[in-house]
């Protein structure tokens, strides 16, 4: 079966700097993929690139979901596809109502799909059930969208808003970081909650311990804006005893070797 | 899509009353003197303390200048070009909207102001004024019964002189500044509204003015009394023709809440604010004041998305003790627009309060200032005030400015003031659009959520009027 995500020899630069110079991935349907790397390896450049930010510039490569090409696409389009990035940073929007907001882009979506849009009523039931996913009060949803949130309600606002919008790629951002240890629990609960056979999931982090919570099929080390280690869970396990200095110098090299 | 590009695409949606209604018109020919006021007087019907009045405000009007110290540039106005009054040629009086000229009530449907009896607002009393004069008031009936008076300004002026005389002038003096100095010499009509003791208003009153003729000021005139534990929701919705002239707008409104009365009055302004490279647009210098008494509130709200000037400053004299002042305010500039806009709060009273809420969005090329002023007087033991001042960027090329100023002379005063600027952000928008929805749809959600504190104190149907108009405001801006 084809991949549901097919990245071929990806290069990206931001800001007239070059960050990913080939990356190569496959991911398919039902599958979670951990990538992992130092900062500044390209980790968040690579989820910016896929899910359509403009500030990156794509300079090679191209990039297939489902089989069509999704670089040409903008970002809303990609969204209204399936794809879905929970953010490292989620932005405040003050003002807006989470509940409004979510309800907007669902049924954004819903239309891009030729369904109905849901009412507030009907959308208030799915979002009641979805919000206990990773615990979310009532109160929370009425709040203006992440303003005020502490870090670790953003991150669990993030994996409601993914639970409601059920995309078919998810790619988690650094969804642990700031987290402390019941809020991890809680975040990869609703993660794991959301795995099934027609979704693929591309895990970002930086920490191992994620992976103790949400097991990955595959892992993969990024440094110097490429994938320079593949392997299954246990490639994390080794990560965490050596650290990243172990696969730094390797990266660095090959990274040096490509640059013209 | 860019930020940029969808921005530019707003603006193609342009400015949607523009169009110009044929109607044949009694015009005086333009220009200003005494002879040109006694015309005007007499063409009302005026009793002698109104044409007085007028001539006196007129020779004060000759010995003042413009002012120049408000953050707005423009050409010099030629006082001798305007002509000072143009009404639509009609029967001397309606008794029933079939004798108003059909291309007028066209006009107004088109605008979405339905003025038949059949299709109009719920629960809204209109009062419309059609260049300098008012065209109809629907609703008198049933607001006759309750003893309100809302009628044009004319006809109070024939029909309850005395109540007229008593308070016109009593809140804004001709003597006030140039422009009311000027208001006061050669306004045409307006709307006047009286509601009796402990009396609630049992409808929302409204009065939407149009300016339709070419080279014409308008100049009408508010007076809204609120007697002893009375109150009332008034609102004020404006549009005009596109032209590449400019036309100037030079309003006055009064308002005058008695003892425990309570006045809310909300403005939706959407003068035509001229096209992209700032030609044209309406000039809208308007003075607004409303007098507190005893335990009374005046709550100002306005949404200013049109105009190419605006300059106006709705304010509140806390006269009496425990009287309350509120202003709520969005200001949207967009392409050259330039706005001048804020409020003055004057506390006199013991324990008055205040509070002020601008939200100022700058976009294309368009500057917005808020000026406000907070004074506390001597006799205003435990005043207080609250002042948050919020603008929004839209593009590197706006502005944005805060100008507050603060006189206290009562040490038991409060006086808190926040403000804050903020640009919409690449990282907002793109955080909107990941989830699904369109650029278009998420500067308008964002610009929206940005204004919901001020949008919130309209009226219902008018919040959504509100919403609506400032996405078609958007227009191209980030350059």
């Amino acid at each position: 079966m084809a991949s549901l995500l097919s990245i071929q020899d990806l290069h990206a630069r931001v800001a007239g700097k070059d960050i990913l110079k080939g990356i190569n991935l496959e991911v398919g349907a039902g599958e979670v993929h951990a990538i992992m790397g130092p900062n500044g390896s390209g980790k968040s450049t690579l989820a910016g690139v896929l899910a359509g930010r403009e500030t990156y510039e794509v300079t090679k490569g191209s990039v297939r979901f489902d089989g069509k090409d999704l670089l040409g696409t903008p970002p809303e389009e990609r969204a209204k596809a399936g794809v879905f990035l929970g953010f490292q940073y989620p932005v405040e929007i003050p003002g807006v109502g989470n509940l409004h907001f979510l309800r907007t882009a669902l049924n954004a979506q819903r239309r891009a799909k030729g369904e109905e849009e849901l009412d507030a009523m009907d959308f208030l039931s799915l979002a009641k059930e979805k919000a206990k996913l990773v615990q979310l009060d009532a109160a929370f949803m009425s709040r203006s969208v992440n303003e005020g949130f502490s870090g670790g309600e953003k991150k669990r606002n993030e994996i409601f808003q993914m639970a409601v919008l059920q995309p078919r790629l998810a790619l988690l951002d650094e969804t642990d970081s700031g987290l402390d240890i019941d809020a991890l629990r809680i975040v990869a609960g609703g993660v794991n909650a959301l795995r099934s056979k027609d979704r693929a999931m591309v895990v970002i982090t930086h920490y191992q311990r994620l992976l103790d919570y949400i097991v990955p099929d595959r892992v993969h080390v990024m440094a110097a804006g490429r994938i320079v280690r593949s392997g299954g869970r246990e490639l994390a396990l080794e990560l965490e005893e050596k650290g990243y200095g172990w696969i730094g110098a390797e990266g660095a090299g090959k990274a040096k070797e490509a640059r013209p | 899509m860019s930020t940029t590009e969808t921005l530019q695409e707003l603006t193609r949606k342009g400015y949607q009353a523009g169009f110009v209604t044929q109607v044949e018109a009694d015009t005086l020919p333009p220009g200003l003197d005494e002879d040109v006021i006694r015309v005007l007087s007499a063409k009302k019907n005026e009793p002698a303390f109104m044409l007085e009045w007028r001539l006196k405000a007129y020779r004060h009007w000759l010995t003042l200048k413009e002012p120049s110290w408000q953050a707005v540039k423009y050409h010099p106005i030629d006082y001798q070009a305007i002509r000072y009054y143009s009404a639509p040629k009609q029967k001397p009086k309606k008794d029933s909207l079939s004798e108003v000229d059909p291309e007028i009530l066209r006009t107004y449907e088109k605008l979405g102001i339905p003025l038949e009896e059949q299709k109009r607002l719920q629960n809204v009393a209109v009062d419309a004024v059609f260049d300098s004069v008012s065209v109809a008031t629907t609703f008198r009936e049933k607001l006759y019964k309750a003893g309100v008076i809302f009628c044009s300004f004319s006809e109070a002026v024939r029909e309850h002189p005395e109540l007229v005389e008593r308070y016109l002038g009593t809140v804004v003096p001709f003597s006030d500044n140039f422009f009311a100095a000027l208001n006061s010499a050669v306004f045409s009509d307006g709307s006047f509204c009286y509601v009796p003791k402990g009396v609630k208003c049992p409808m929302e009153l409204s009065t939407y003015f149009r300016i339709n003729a070419a080279d014409t000021g308008q100049f009408e005139r508010t007076l809204l009394i609120a007697d002893e534990g009375a109150s009332v929701s008034y609102l004020e919705g404006c549009t005009a023709p596109m032209r590449d002239t400019n036309q100037l707008h030079a309003a006055v409104v009064e308002l005058v809440a008695l003892d425990g009365a309570s006045i809310k009055y909300s403005t939706v302004q959407n003068w035509y604010p001229g096209d992209a490279e700032g030609k044209g647009g309406i000039y809208n210098f308007v003075t607004k004041r409303g007098i507190a008494h005893q335990r009374a509130k005046i709550s100002w709200t306005q949404v200013e998305t049109g105009s190419a000037i605006t300059w106006k400053y709705p304010s509140v004299i806390l006269k009496g003790d425990d009287s309350v002042g509120e202003f709520y305010s969005v200001a949207l500039t967009n392409h050259r627009q330039q706005a001048d806009t804020g409020t003055k709060m004057v506390h006199i009273g013991k324990n008055t309060r205040s509070t002020i809420v601008s939200k100022g969005i700058s976009a294309g090329r368009g500057q917005n200032t808020y000026r406000g002023l907070v004074k506390v007087l001597k006799s205003a033991a435990n005043a207080r005030n609250y002042t948050q001042c919020d603008s929004l960027l839209l593009g590197d090329e706006c502005g944005a400015h805060t100008l507050p100023y603060i006189e206290v002379k009562n040490a038991t005063a409060q006086v808190e003031h926040e403000a804050s600027t903020s640009k919409i952000g690449e990282d907002q928008l793109f955080y909107c659009r990941q989830r699904g929805i369109s650029q278009e749809d998420a500067v308008s959600m964002i610009v929206n959520g940005f204004c919901r504190q001020v949008f919130k104190e309209l009226p219902m149907e008018f919040a959504v009027e509100a919403q609506k108009l400032l996405g078609v405001s958007l227009e191209g801006s980030v350059g």
